[in-house]
This record gives structure tokens, sequence and C-alpha cells, in this order.
């Protein structure tokens, strides 16, 4: 089998998922081509020679609908012989977009790929393709649907994560991106997105708040309580785990990911491509997994994922330097850090999505780019990138640098 | 036309009114002749120029009460005949195109083309409500009688002609779901203001209503039949129906624990009817009819619920030959908690009560129960000041026993101690007629013993109400030794009059549905001592179909209680009687901590204003935590539905109970016993006893002997037999 090289990657900034968000007035094709058009000029890069562009994205529907990847790379000027596909795992199809891509260059079948993904929260608007999984029957009760923010609430109630820890953690999360940014340790990756004259739009993430503490977030009312118990889903939570008497309502928009605008693109080839083009890999790609995990919980996938991973690929978490996971809820983190009893200075040093948020179709390929960089700034070698996935799903990825 | 179960006139406007009077039977039922009846009926009218069309009144007092269960059954058994005989795809062919007939018969009348209109009085449910909802037209009279829905779910069934379709192009969505998961008979008014009716007049105008509807509506078409109709709640996949969907499947889950197959076949025939036209809508509807027919939930409630409910209700123990019992006037003796409801049910049934207690103070108080509890009604607007005044009328609150004489029957509902009951049953005997019938409403003692106290015991019995005893609608009557049979029917017929349903138990200790209940309770309590989370306790309970967990219902019923019966149950029949885990766990809720359930306001559970909470300290005196996510949860469920079916398999060993409808329909009604089994023998009988017993051994290898089965299981079990095989009721109902 052939080895699967990551030669670069690059990510837009992340802008305000809402009308008043500096990305609000970019298409969603557009930031697609400008991580795209990015990749490719700063590698010089023969675009013809990419065999696929394959890009998540959650909610293509209207503006991001048609097979975004294709436009995508029609828009960037790829040419009319450059394919693309556009995927959904939810909330890790970015990092599922890299994996599809790796598998195809591991499987011999294609020699230079482009995943990534892409999502315009504040234009398409989250949910904008619907829900299955929560409207028909046939699916929502056997999955023991409901909100990821009641589902977090569980997850806190279950493992015994107080209001206070998930708050701290919260703030830790800003705190840390606003100190990577201050020392410039995103500015290899991140692309200024630009408007037709050249003139930029946003050049940096646009939601840490370096200053929110314990007592900004103390005054945010959780946001799932009314929610759980009107609509009958702290119920269904408790059923799928009934040692819980009632949940715990701990989640709010401080302690929860942001809806963000954004784009990622990583390029990915075997041995030869990366020859021929005159790059240097700087990452292999080690393994990668998904697995469907507890209905209920939802969000534990991380932790079953990663364990599958090291069964697969014979590791184990001493061999890990460093954690990228996905910020979708505080209590996401925490839980994964206590199944595994990790140290914390190692999992999302520059901060995640709940201070820089979350491109639901983008993230995973743009924290897979930011545990590359810091694996090359700290000069460590090994890295792990997990997300939680909706409807009880989870996907991780180990790289190494070469 | 040839027709039996209608009459059909055409008056000088050409307006036709078919009159469905179904000869020899006092209430109108759906069946096979009345739907061939009907299916005339459309053909004439839409075949008649001069008929403009045609309203379908009754000519009972009630307008119907549906299908008739008995055909569905029987299609049933058709199915299951050509399973064997022709194979499963013709046999379900022929069940399905059996099934759909009724739904495209009210298709049919729908769009024939010519108005229909229902001008309904009285009762109209399921099946009949159904047609009323094919017509194109419904009024309702503004009689205090009428009353329209659709209970199917009930019984473990959905309403499958139309119903669940209608209903959810005529409101809201939510509303909708609503209204066919509750099943609720709904009075005029509210139909009206909910959009299930269009006009309601009074008796006697009703049918001129319809016709003057029909008049000016020549070419009547349901509205979802006409161009540019949109849904009430918008399209299912659309923000709306996002507001919608999650929380009705969470709220399903969260009633049923997703044990009822029917509440949840309505979900999926709404969801997906929604999405097509009314033609397809109805077929998928009636292709989850046909599967829901044929589940185990439906065919085991219907039989309890509905077919051995009414037997037991109509009498089918009742002693044949003794003239009923008229009952003018009875004895309540204590006018406590228990004592105030049985006055308040007697009284409710225009039954005159004597309500004695020691002193006036103590009866008076007995009584204003009654005016308390109607004061509820008039506020929920269900009854008037007037009503309240007629019942507390019928009510004499006395201390004197001399007061009971002339009474038809005296319940005695004194303290639970032998020594009062003694002295009260004395004193009541001596001033009681030689006809008096003298009950107890213990729920403890044996009856055999207090008849002793009684100069007549052949006229001697039990009639144990449940608490509260306006709710629950089970009374066991317990028989003594000696009792005879027109104490049996004096119970029977005084139950009938209070509209309850009996079972009929013969004594021992804790009578029929305590000795199940104490054992559920029990293993709630055995699993807090091996470690099992309180909650995981309490909400698997529920998730395995009970009411109300372990340790909450024990809280209800106070723990000293539950202490002093097995102290009792440890002196009469010796040590190895109780479980000394269970001694050990009472004795520290109850002697050494003080918590005694909520009449203290702390028991397994800390009761604040704010509502109740499992108390911390139970996580204190466990000595092991297992952790949660090692529990078999289905072990779990097994154990507290498994250990009191065993108890009732034990009870129909000893012939306590000698009528096994009679231990499903008391295990559902008097302690809520999961109903979708059907309860308690049903629930071993779909399991078959072979598996039944199989599931006892391996639990009592694992827990102990409590779960070992008996004899009469074994050899039932060995034999491959069922208790509604091996002890088949004979049918009889008075």
């Amino acid at each position: 089998m052939a080895d699967a090289f990551v030669y670069d990657h690059v990510r837009t900034p992340r802008g305000k998922g809402k009308a008043d968000g500096a990305l609000h007035e970019v298409t969603a094709v557009r930031l697609a081509e400008t991580a795209l058009r990015a990749i490719a000029d700063r590698n010089h890069l023969d675009k013809g020679s990419v065999e696929d562009v394959i890009l998540g994205c959650v909610d293509p529907v209207g503006e991001a609908s048609g097979d975004i990847a294709r436009s995508a790379a029609i828009a960037a000027d790829y040419g009319f012989q450059v394919p693309g596909i556009q995927i959904n795992r939810f909330c890790a199809s970015g990092l599922d977009a890299v994996a599809a891509s790796a598998a195809q260059v591991m499987a011999g079948q294609k020699d230079l790929v482009v995943g990534g993904g892409v999502e315009s929260m504040s234009r398409v608007g989250m949910g904008a393709s619907g829900m299955l999984p929560a409207v028909d029957p046939a699916v929502a009760i056997p999955s023991y649907f409901s909100p990821q923010g009641v589902a977090a609430d569980l997850i806190a109630t279950k493992y015994g994560f107080s209001r206070d820890d998930v708050d701290a953690f919260a703030v830790s999360s800003h705190k840390k991106a606003a100190a990577a940014w201050a020392e410039g340790r995103f500015a290899k990756s991140v692309i200024p997105v630009k408007d037709v004259n050249g003139l930029t739009i946003l050049g940096r993430d646009e939601t840490i708040r370096p200053n929110t503490d314990m007592q900004t977030l103390g005054g945010l009312k959780p946001s799932f309580a009314m929610m759980g118990e009107q609509g009958g889903f702290d119920a269904v939570a408790i059923q799928g785990h009934p040692e819980v008497e009632r949940i715990n309502h701990v989640h709010h928009a401080g302690n929860s990911s942001g809806i963000v605008d954004g784009a990622a693109a990583v390029l990915v080839g075997n041995k030869a491509a990366g020859r021929r083009a005159g790059l240097k890999p700087r990452a292999r790609i080690r393994g990668f997994a998904t697995v469907g995990s507890d209905l209920a919980l939802v969000l534990t996938g991380p932790v079953d994922v990663t364990e599958r991973l090291f069964a697969r690929t014979g590791m184990t978490m001493k061999d890990i330097d460093l954690i990228e996971i996905n910020e979708a809820f505080s209590a996401v983190v925490l839980r994964y850090l206590q199944a595994f009893d990790i140290d914390p200075e190692k999992v999302n040093v520059n901060g995640g999505a709940i201070a820089m948020g979350h491109p639901l179709g983008a993230t995973g390929a743009m924290i897979l780019g930011t545990i590359i960089d810091e694996l090359e700034r700290r000069d460590l070698n090994t890295g792990l990138v997990t997300l939680c996935v909706a409807h009880g799903m989870g996907t991780a990825m180990i790289v190494e640098r070469v | 036309m040839n027709l039996t179960h209608f009459r059909f006139e055409t008056d000088e406007d050409g307006i036709a009114l078919a009159t469905w009077d179904s000869p020899g039977k006092s209430m109108n039922v759906i069946d096979q002749n009345v739907m061939a009846d009907l299916n005339q009926i459309i053909d004439h009218v839409v075949a008649t120029e001069a008929i403009k069309g045609c309203v379908i009144t009754s000519g009972k007092e009630a307008f119907s009460g549906g299908a008739d269960l008995t055909m569905l059954q029987g299609l049933g058994m058709e199915y299951a005949k050509l399973v064997k005989t022709k194979g499963e795809e013709p046999a379900m062919a022929f069940f399905f195109e059996a099934t759909s007939r009724l739904s495209l018969l009210y298709r049919k009348l729908e769009t024939c083309g010519k108005p229909f209109a229902a001008a309904v009085h009285g009762t109209c449910l399921g099946g009949a409500f159904e047609l009323a909802l094919a017509c194109h037209f419904r009024v309702l009279s503004d009689s205090d009688k009428t009353r329209v829905g659709l209970p199917e779910i009930k019984v473990g069934l959905f309403p499958g002609a139309g119903g669940t379709q209608r209903v959810a192009r005529l409101m809201q969505t939510g509303d909708a779901l609503q209204m066919l998961f509750k099943g609720d008979q709904i009075k005029a008014a509210a139909a009206r203001s909910m959009g299930l009716v269009h006009a309601v007049a009074s008796r006697e105008g009703l049918v001129q209503a319809a016709k003057d509807w029909i008049k000016a509506n020549p070419k009547a078409k349901a509205p979802w039949d006409t161009e540019g109709y949109k849904l009430p709640s918008n399209k299912v996949h659309s923000a709306q129906g996002m507001m919608i969907w999650p929380p009705a499947n969470a709220i399903y889950r969260r009633e049923t624990s997703d044990n009822y197959p029917a509440a949840k076949a309505i979900l999926q025939a709404v969801y997906e009817g929604l999405q097509l036209p009314m033609d397809l809508a109805l077929r998928v509807e009636s292709r989850y009819f046909a599967q829901i027919l044929r589940t185990p939930e439906a065919a085991a409630m219907i039989r309890s619920l509905f077919l051995s409910k009414g037997e037991l209700e109509k009498g089918a123990r009742r002693p044949a030959d003794i003239p009923p019992t008229k009952f003018k006037r009875i004895g309540v003796v204590g006018a406590g908690f228990m004592g105030a409801g049985i006055t308040y049910v007697a009284a409710q049934a225009g039954i005159n009560v004597v309500l004695i207690d020691r002193d006036m103070e103590a009866a008076e108080k007995g009584k204003a129960y009654s005016h308390k509890l109607m004061s509820d009604q008039i506020m929920k607007g269900r009854a008037k000041s007037a009503d309240r005044d007629a019942l507390l009328a019928r009510i004499t609150p006395s201390a004197d026993y001399a007061m009971l004489k002339g009474c038809d029957l005296v319940i005695e509902a004194v303290f639970e101690d032998r020594a009062v009951k003694e002295t009260v049953i004395k004193s009541i005997a001596a001033h009681i007629g030689r006809k008096t019938i003298l009950a107890s409403n213990t729920s403890t003692l044996p009856i055999s013993s207090l008849s002793e106290y009684f100069d007549r015991p052949s006229q001697f019995i039990g009639i144990h109400f449940f608490s509260p005893v306006e709710k629950m609608m089970l009374v066991e009557l317990i028989l003594g030794k000696r009792t005879k049979d027109r104490a049996l029917a004096v119970a029977l017929d005084f139950v009938r009059a209070i509209r309850k349903t009996p079972i009929v138990v013969n004594d021992c200790r804790g009578f029929f549905a305590n000795r199940c209940v104490l054992n559920y309770i029990r293993e709630g309590h055995l699993m807090l001592a091996e470690g099992v989370p309180p909650a995981m306790i309490e909400n698997v309970a529920k998730m395995a179909g009970m009411p109300v967990g372990p340790l909450s219902l024990n809280d209800e019923v106070a723990l000293d209680l539950g202490w002093k019966i097995l102290q009792a149950t440890k002196k009469d029949l010796g040590e190895a009687a109780i479980d000394t885990r269970q001694e050990a766990l009472l004795k520290t809720m109850v002697v050494d901590l003080q918590r005694l359930g909520r009449k203290n306001g702390k028991g397994f559970y800390d009761y604040a204003e704010k509502g109740k909470a499992l108390w911390p300290g139970l996580a204190d005196l466990q000595k092991v935590k297992l952790p949660a996510d090692s529990i078999d949860q289905q072990e779990l469920k097994d154990r507290f539905l498994a250990i009191q079916a065993l108890e009732a398999a034990r009870t129909v060993e000893e012939k306590v109970i000698v009528d096994v409808r009679e231990a499903d329909v008391g295990s559902i009604l008097g302690f809520g016993f999961a109903p979708y089994t059907g309860g308690t023998l049903s629930y071993i009988d779909r399991m078959g006893t072979k598996a039944f017993v199989a599931l006892c051994n391996k639990l009592a290898k694992k827990h102990g002997d409590r779960f070992a089965p008996n004899r009469l299981l074994k050899q039932m079990a060995k034999a491959d037999e069922r208790f509604y095989g091996r002890f088949a009721p004979t049918k009889a109902a008075a």
C-alpha cells in the first residue's frame, strides 16, 4: 500500500456566522475557491494534475448545492478535467474528506488529491438541508434522537462535569486561541479572504474573545433546559442512560462551538506526485477511522474511534504528542480527557472551536492543519485529530511528521 | 336496495336520510354486514339522479361504538389459518385486503361526488367517528351525552380507516398527534373548536342542519381533495416540520418507552401520509394497520383491556341465580382516606351513604372529601354546583351505628389493626339486619379470620379498594372460606353500580394485587442493595412498562408499612420467608433514619416544594456500586416483570386466582403492570411457559430462589401449555 502524505494545507479565517459577520458577503463557493486557489498557487501546482477535489459540506443546499466541490474547482480555475465530490459526515466532513483523499492515494488509484471543506453558516444556515434523523420516526426513535446540546448536557451529567468545569474549559479555549494568534502560530496557514479587487475582507478569526472569564460566562442561561424538558428530549436522554435521574443543563453559547463561515484545503498525494510537483511532504497519514457510537450520548464518538484507531495502528496514547479534538461542546473535550486520563497540556494547545468557531464541513481539515503546524513548531512527531459527529459517530486520524 | 342495518328515505328536496339502527342490538357496531349496507347506500345515492345527497344518523340512543373488535380478531384467525394452508404471502395479501376494506369504503363515500353529512348524537367512537370524518359535513348534538373520539390506542390499535390521515389534515400536526395518542372522548363544543366537526346543533335540529348544509353544498369535496389545499402545519420537511417532528418522536419515547407499536405506527403513518396525496396516504395507513393488528401487544391489550375487562364488569363471575341488588343505602364505617373515597364513589353512583366514624367531627371530615372532589370537578367545568349539592345530600355522616339499620351493604374501612377491626365489626353486627352484607376493605388481614367476628360469616366478604378510590378502577373482592354466593353477588352488584372493574379472589396473605406489588417493591430494594444506581432502578422499571418505580411506589405506601409487613411475615412464616438484605435496608431507612416515605417528607426520595428527588444518601447505603455501563438493563426489566408474573402464577396454583382473566385485568388496573403485555399471565403466555421457566431458572441461579418457578409452571412448560389454553375462561357474562 502506498503512503499518503500531506504536502500542504490552508484555511480561511473563520468569520462570525451571522449577518454582521465579515464573511457574510462572501458566497460559499467563493470561500472554497479561495482555499483551492491558495493551496495551488503557493505550491506552484499544475492545477490540472489534481485528480480530485473532495470537500466536506454539511448543508449542501441553496448556494452550496449541486456538488460544491466541482463548482469550487471550476471557479478556482482548476480546469474542466478536475472532478469534484462533496461529502457529508456532519461535523467530521472536513477530516473525512482528507481521509477519503488519502484512501484513494493509498489504494493506488490516484496520485494527487485536494481534500477539505467549506461551510457558509451565515448564508446557508445551519440545518438548511434538514435533519432527517430527527424527523422520521422510523429513524429518530431507535436513534434516541435529541438535539446535540441536550446530548452534551447528558455527557456532562453522566460523567460529572459541573457548570464551572465546562465554563472554565471555554475560558481556556479563548485564552489559548488569543495567545496563538498573538504569537503568529496560525500565520503559516491562514489565508485572507479577499474581494475581486484584492482588498482583504477578513484576515483573522473573528470570534475570539480574550477577555472571556468565568463571570461573563456565569451570567449565561443554559441553552437547552427548556427544549430538553418541554420537547421530551431529557426523557429520551435518560432512557438512553437511565442511571441519570435528571439532566444537568450546563451548556450555552459560551461553552459550545461558535457558528462561523470558513473553508479549508489539504493537499494529499503519494511520493511520486510530490516529487513531480517538487514538494516536500510535511506529514504522513498514519491511519484514520470512523465509528458509530452511543446514540443517546451522540458526541462521545472521539473516545470510541480513538480506541479503534489505536487498535488498527498498534499505537497507544503514549505515542501521541499532540491532540486536536473538536470543541463542539466543552463536555466533549472534558470527557475525552477523562476517558484517557490525558495531560490537558497536550490537547487543543492553540484553542479550538469554542473560541474560533466550527464551520461544520471545514473544521476537520482546519484542525488537521493546526496540528501539523504545531508539531512542526514544537518539533514533535505524532498528532491525533478527532471530531465528534452528529447521530452518534466519530472520526479520527493520526499523522506523523516525515 | 336491500338494507338490514339502515332505514333509508328521501325527502321532497331529494335529500336522503340513512338511519343506522341495527336490529336486535342496543348499540350500532360496524361489521361486514353494516359495511355491505353502507356500500349499497353509496351506490344508490350516486346512481339515483333525484338524490342530491345523504345524511347519516343513528336510530339509537348513541351513534355507534365503532368497529366490532371480534371481527378484527376473526380476520386475524383467518390469516393464521391461511399462513398454514397457503403460505405467508397469500395469507398477508388476504389480510391486507380485508383490513383495508373499511378505509376504502369510507374513501369511496368521500369521493363519490355527492355530499354526505353525519348527524351525530351520543357516543360516536373509533370506526364510527372515522365514518363521520369521511363525510363532507359533521354536525354534533349539543347533548352532554355526545362524545366523539378515536380510542383505538387504548387497546393497542390505531384508527386505521382514515382516522390518522383525516385528523392530521384537519388540525395542526402536533394537536393531531396528541389527539391520536390520547384517544380521549371529546365533547361537542371541544370537537367543534378543535375543527373536528363543522357545527353543533340541538338534538332535534341535528338532521335538519345536515340537510341544510347538503342543500347549500351540492358538489361537496373534502378539503384535501380540493385544489390548493394546504396542510395545517405546512410540509413535513420544512422549518415548521422541524419544530414538530423531533419533539413528537421524543415525547413518544417519553410516554411509551417505545413499548407501544400502535403509537409508533400513528407517528409513522402521519409522517408518511402527510407527504402523500390522500389515496396513497390511506394505503400507507392501511399497511401499518395490518401490521399493528398482528402485533402481540394489540392481541394482548384487546383481550385484557377490552374483552376480559368488559366480561368481568358485566358479571362473568357473578352467581347467576341470585337476583340483582338495587342499592338504596349503604353504610361506610371509618371516614378516613379510604372510607371517604368509597363514600364518594357510591354517592356519585346515586347511592345513599351513611358514613360512620367515632365522632361527628371525624365523620363530617370524611364527607368534606366529597365536597372537595366535587369542587375540583366544578373548577374543571366537569360538574355543576347543583351536582355537588345533590351528591352531598346523599351522604349522611354520623357517629351512631344505629344509623346503619336498613343498609343493603356495610363496608368497614377503619384502621388496619385486628383489634380495632374486631370491635368495629361487632358494633356493626349489632345494628344491621339479617340481610345486610358486611364487607371489609382490609388490604392485609385474611378475610376468613375477620369473618369470625361476625355471626354470619357466609355474608361477610372482602371488598378491597385501591388508593385513591376515585381514580383506581379495580376492586378486588376476597372470598373468605365461608363466604357464600349472595355476599359475592351483592358485592359484584355494588362494584357494577359504582362502574368499577371487579376481580374475585380467594383468601390469602396479601390477596392477589398486593402480593404481586410487594414482590415488585422488594426487587427494587434488592437492586439497591446490590449496588444498582438508584435512578437506574426507577427509570428501568418505568422503561419496562411500570407506571412508577419501586422506590417511588414504596415511598407512596410508606416504608414503615413495608417494614411492618416484613416483620409480620417473619413472625408468622419464619426467618426463611424474608430476605435479610431487604430487612437490613428497611431497618436502616425506617428504624435508624426515620425515613418513612412521602408522609414524613423523606423516604427513598426527598420531598421539597419544587418536587421530589432521590435522596443522595442512598449512595452511602450501598456497600458496592456497580458501574452503570456494566449493568444489563434487559435483565433488570426481566426481573421486575418476571417476579410479579411468577407471583401471579403462584396465585393460580394456590387457587387464589381462579380465572386467568382476573390476574391479567387485575394486574393492569390494580397496579399498572406493563399494560402492553396484557397483564401478568399474558406476559408469560406471550413468552411461552417454556421460555418463562427458563428465564426464571436463569434468574434464580443468579439472584436466588425467589425466582424458582413453581410446580404448575414447570408442569405447563413440560407440556408447552399456555394459561389461556389450560385455564381457558368460560365466556360467561350475566
